[in-house]
């Protein structure tokens, strides 16, 4: 028993100093010297990077200026800056995907913090064409990570405030590539930002507040961005608009299209500038695009015109029929599952456009005829709706001449009881 | 009046063997009804009994179609308003002249304080009035959720919300008003069982000791006319007073009529228990005065909450209305009452004005 007791209380103090001694070491390692110091620095350059720490991704998740620059955060002053010690200070532009990269590509390490990360954006980067550039022609100018990433105010991009944010990647994309002084020596053209602030997808993204509607890095790749190829545009915008994708794909305006070495879709849709699809857009009318190449003789001007007509019939249809059913509501009548089955129009309307990029009139003709019979049965609603609300009133009218005639009855019958 | 012909003037006399018509008939012909400038306030309490009536008939064929669950009440009424015929007629109906009775209930409860007609023996008579306005107010609140939209969904949610405030028992009372702890599917069935069940057995008991008692005792005379040597003569209830009786009825059918054939009872948007409530939720126009009054309370008046000093202040305020017969001794001997007719007045005034700030005043402030 005595030895027990004894053991017992070795074991207790044994723990007690050791866990005193772990706690005394992740006090001690808590201090980074180098945030101490350099935080207090006037100097923007030395002093910026410290302070501005303070919001970045890496600092949230435990990380401190050594954990990338290398040397000893426990010694203040310069010793701490020993390259003995790994210190390897500022990488110069050439060597920032390295820099990154010694975690960024490591899953080992990366995945203790998130483990679904992609790892392979060093690896994508050295695709891209500023990695190319960078690494074949020496060309600094190039983005780097810290171009679109801002070197110590890294943001996650679920953060509204991170340059990476859906809503900031075309700002950040347009620092460089909207700038004509930057992007002088590469004659490409600098108004994308300022085309693609006027497209359907921006203002999805602004007005619809829809963060899923594409920016730069959904069409082009973000570390391995690249202008998509002229064979493959239709590939981009298929990975959303999948429909017209598999239609467009098997029609021969595809063939023609690579033969003729078009860019897909961006033929007719053009590319940053991307605006809502018109009913104007098909036809050989003004603000059509089938006009670009075909004229009113020719098979492909014909099959335009049809496809055209057979739309603007279901629009007016829809238009005719909703209008009915909003008078009849207005007017007190219930018809909210008749204006509920009238939305069965829409969607084919939606089947219908989309089937626009078969090119064959009868494809779309068969959604026409579905939106078709769709508001045909509203319609008829609407009028049977209307049609009750003259019965109600009528109906109204000859109730209240009986009442008031039963009333004069009553009135007559009062005075020859009272007489 | 007894039928003369033969077979008729032989059911009538199985009839009277068996009912005793001959003796109902000698009984309506003894009352009579005194006739005097304020005569026209008797019949609010028929046109009131005569809405009651409506609201039965045209609530039992409701109940052919209605479904209480949280799933299917919205569609049941959407399909009798859209598909049933004349369902459309049936709820407007319905629902206009609930809100009619209600409007001739108050008239009638406020002209009966205004002539003092609660005064003894008349007692009972008011307390079982007092009991069926509460009622139908009861049946406003329950039949408000029974369509299962948005409006009548958040609007149960908040008016039950404020059960909650009352001290110890509020979280109790809460559960019972709602079957748990949140407006659900619970709530709805809940209310169904109020409104087409408890409620209306509870009316029938209490209005039929009500017009027992109106039997018994006979139409007050106001205090002014007895001052002033009593009713100028009598009319005979029937049929004279109840041939007037029919002319007010047949108009406020035809206002009925009109009012659902031009302004059909809405349906609105299903209620979605995960939506936000939507701005400018309302309760019915009955209930709005109360309503705006809690709006306009601080959050703490000395040192309890604002909204508890509100309700406390109308159970106090129902409370003396109810037993105004009690505390009132001075009608009783005959003497004016000064007191009571500004008080009338001020409610009045009150009630009209808060009404109409819950209507147009921002639902935010």
């Amino acid at each position: 028993m005595q030895w027990t007791w004894n053991r017992g209380l070795i074991l207790v103090v044994v723990a007690v100093t050791w866990t005193g001694a772990v706690r005394a070491q992740e006090q001690e390692a808590e201090v980074d010297n180098c945030r101490v110091c350099h935080s207090v620095l006037d100097d923007e350059r030395l002093g910026g990077p410290a302070r501005a720490f303070t919001g970045d991704i890496h600092a949230a998740r435990g990380l401190g200026c050594a954990d990338c620059h290398g040397g000893d955060r426990t010694l203040a002053g310069f010793e701490g800056m020993d390259p003995a010690k790994g210190f390897v200070g500022r990488p110069g532009k050439l060597q920032v995907a390295t820099f990154c990269g010694r975690c960024h590509s490591d899953a080992a390490f990366m995945r203790q913090f998130n483990p679904s990360l992609r790892v392979d954006q060093v690896a994508e980067y050295s695709t891209s064409v500023h990695g190319r550039r960078l690494a074949e022609l020496g060309d600094t100018a190039v983005a780097v990570c810290t171009s679109c990433h801002p070197a110590h105010a890294i943001k996650p991009p679920s953060d509204a405030a991170s340059s990476v944010h859906p809503l900031n990647v075309a700002e950040t994309c347009g620092a460089c590539h909207a700038d004509a002084e930057h992007m002088a020596g590469y004659q490409i053209p600098t108004n994308q930002l300022e085309r693609y602030r006027r497209s359907v997808h921006w203002a999805m993204m602004t007005d619809g507040g829809d963060l899923s509607a594409p920016t730069c890095n959904d069409c082009h790749g973000n570390h391995g961005a690249a202008p998509p190829g002229f064979s493959w545009v239709g590939n981009v915008c298929g990975q959303c608009h999948s429909v017209i994708a598999d239609h467009f794909a098997q029609s021969r305006h595809a063939k023609t299209f690579a033969l003729l070495g078009n860019p897909g879709c961006a033929t007719c849709h053009g590319n940053h500038e991307i605006l809502r699809a018109r009913p104007e857009l098909l036809g050989l009318g003004e603000g059509a695009v089938c006009g670009q190449c075909h004229v009113a003789q020719d098979a492909g001007g014909t099959t335009a015109t049809t496809m055209r007509g057979r739309l603007d019939s279901l629009r007016a249809a829809y238009g005719g029929a909703d209008s009915l059913l909003l008078r009849a509501e207005h007017a007190g009548m219930e018809v909210s599952q008749a204006r509920f089955e009238l939305q069965g129009a829409l969607n084919a309307l939606v089947q219908a456009r989309a089937a626009v990029h078969t090119f064959n009139p009868a494809r779309v003709a068969a959604y026409v005829d579905e939106g078709l019979d769709v508001t045909a049965a509203a319609h008829q609603k609407g009028v049977e709706a209307l049609g009750d609300l003259r019965f109600r009133r009528t109906g109204l009218g000859v109730s209240v001449t009986i009442i008031l005639a039963l009333i004069v009855g009553l009135v007559i019958k009062i005075r020859q009881a009272e007489r | 009046m007894v039928a003369e012909r033969g077979w008729l003037k032989e059911l009538y006399e199985w009839l009277d063997d068996r009912l005793g018509l001959a003796a109902m008939g000698a009984l309506a012909k003894k009352k009579d009804v005194p006739v005097h400038r304020h005569t026209i306030w008797y019949y609010l309490g028929g046109m009131t009994l005569f809405l009651f009536v409506v609201q039965i008939a045209t609530g039992i064929l409701l109940l052919f179609y209605y479904r209480p669950s949280s799933d299917e009440a919205y569609e049941s009424v959407q399909f009798l308003m859209a598909e049933v015929e004349f369902g459309w007629l049936v709820r407007s109906i319905h629902h206009w002249a609930a809100n009619l009775m209600i409007f001739t209930l108050f008239i009638h409860m406020f002209s009966v304080l205004w002539l003092r007609a609660y005064r003894a023996p008349r007692e009972v008579t008011w307390f079982s009035g007092a009991g069926l306005l509460g009622l139908a107010l009861a049946f406003g609140f329950t039949g408000y959720l029974l369509p299962w939209n948005e409006l009548s969904y958040f609007a149960t949610r908040v008016g039950t919300e404020i059960v909650g405030v009352v001290p110890l028992a509020g979280e109790f009372l809460l559960r019972v008003a709602r079957g748990g702890e949140d407006v659900t599917g619970a709530t709805l069935t809940r209310f169904y069982a109020f409104h087409i069940a408890v409620l209306p057995a509870t009316s029938v008991a209490l209005l039929g000791v009500h017009l027992f008692m109106v039997q018994k005792h006979g139409m007050s005379v106001p205090l002014d006319v007895e001052r002033q040597g009593g009713a100028g003569g009598t009319m005979p209830f029937f049929p004279n007073f109840l041939l007037r009786d029919l002319v007010g009825w047949l108009t406020a059918l035809a206002v009925l009529a009109a009012l659902a054939a031009f302004f059909p009872a809405e349906l609105g948007v299903k209620a979605d228990q995960f939506a936000p409530a939507p701005v400018g939720i309302k309760p019915e126009w009955y209930f709005m005065f109360m309503f705006q009054t809690l709006k306009y309370l601080p959050a703490h008046i000395l040192v309890l909450e604002g909204e508890l000093v509100g309700i406390f202040a109308f159970a106090v305020a129902g409370l003396l209305l109810v037993i105004v017969p009690v505390l009132d001794k001075r009608s009783d001997r005959g003497e004016g009452t000064p007191l009571i007719t500004w008080l009338v007045i001020a409610a009045i005034i009150y009630i009209i004005i808060l009404t109409y700030l819950g209507y147009t005043a921002s639902p935010t402030t």
